[in-house]
């Protein structure tokens, strides 16, 4: 019986994938793609990333499945902090996505341009 | 046909074909907005994430700790200057960080922990498993290193020093394990199957060859 603060948890077989789901891997490999452009240093990313793991933080996420999401709004926030992308793009965008999930087919891949709002 | 007590944890369910998670959303506005705006190519991020789910992983760090047990000056380069003889051996970082070897010894056990967001070497171990980054490893590897290696069915002597080692964007640390008993007419290939992952963040130890024996 693992306690809810036992380090290992139920997750550590050295095999374990690195990714649990696509996502992760894309929002992994989106701030390592931005900070080797020059967007930001490695430094800015992990101060961020510190910050937004620091804040959010519960004690009974003992199997690291909010480490991504963190990630992930780190670099929602300094993609902000850089004025690469402004929010209401990024919402507006986020609701394209979701559309043309909605309109693909089920086994086709989801492509933006399936939004039926799209291209006018 | 979609069974609304199905669904996965909080994301919102409605009867359509292809429901995205939020975080999927969100990830996929982002990339797609910086990719037109031409910060990054798509082709790049793919690489990325091909790179680290198959080529990089813990074998590359295993050939640095074989390597230095079977050639003490390779074994003094890395402590000397870790960066530069992992990067002989084809493994640099992708971030421009500093790698330091720390050593095991009878005396002295190395683990390596990142409390503030789990930088890890990357280049030489691939990517944390999960418990790495996971608040209580961060928080407990610092304040209890010695109950956390004994959660891992490590029990050391007490007359065994630990030395906790917090990473940073610019330092990455490598444990070199206690080459095993046993393990002294081995080929350098040989002994790199006896290097897990957790010996070279310090939450295990080298396996014997009589444990891969088959």
């Amino acid at each position: 019986m693992n306690a809810p603060e036992q380090v290992r948890g139920h997750s550590g077989a050295a095999d374990e994938p690195v990714f649990q789901e696509p996502w992760e891997a894309q929002a992994f490999a989106l701030a390592v793609a931005l900070s080797e452009r020059g967007i930001f240093t490695w430094a800015e990313w992990t101060q961020t990333l510190g910050a937004t793991i620091q804040a959010a933080t519960k004690p009974q996420d003992s199997d690291g499945s909010a480490y991504y999401q963190c990630w992930l709004k780190a670099l929602e926030q300094l993609v902000a902090e850089k004025q690469l992308v402004a929010a209401t793009t990024l919402a507006t965008r986020k609701e394209a996505w979701r559309r043309a999930a909605h309109a693909t087919p089920h086994g086709s891949p989801i492509l933006l341009e399936n939004d039926p709002l799209a291209r006018s | 046909m979609s069974d609304p007590s199905n669904h996965h944890h909080h994301d919102d369910h409605d009867h359509s074909d292809n429901n995205l998670s939020e975080m999927d959303l969100r990830v996929r506005a982002l990339e797609s907005l910086m990719v037109e705006k031409g910060y990054v190519d798509a082709g790049a991020i793919d690489a990325i994430v091909e790179t680290y789910e198959t080529k990089i992983g813990p074998r590359n760090g295993a050939a640095v700790v074989a390597k230095a047990w079977s050639d003490p000056a390779f074994r003094d380069w890395l402590l000397r200057d870790a960066t530069a003889a992992i990067a002989s051996l084809g493994s640099t970082g992708r971030q421009g960080e500093h790698m330091v070897a720390v050593e095991n010894t009878a005396e002295e056990h190395n683990l390596v922990v990142c409390t503030l967001c789990s930088c890890y070497p990357w280049s030489v171990l691939g990517l944390p498993p999960t418990w790495y980054k996971s608040p209580p490893y961060r928080s407990r590897a610092v304040i209890d290193p010695r109950g956390v290696l004994a959660e891992f069915g490590l029990n050391l002597p007490p007359s065994t020093r630990i030395r906790v080692w917090d990473s940073t964007a610019e330092l990455r640390y490598l444990v070199i394990p206690r080459r095993p008993e046993g393990a002294e007419d081995l080929s350098e290939s040989a002994l790199a199957a006896l290097v897990t992952r957790d010996s070279m963040i310090g939450v295990g130890l080298a396996r014997r060859p009589s444990e891969i024996s088959k």
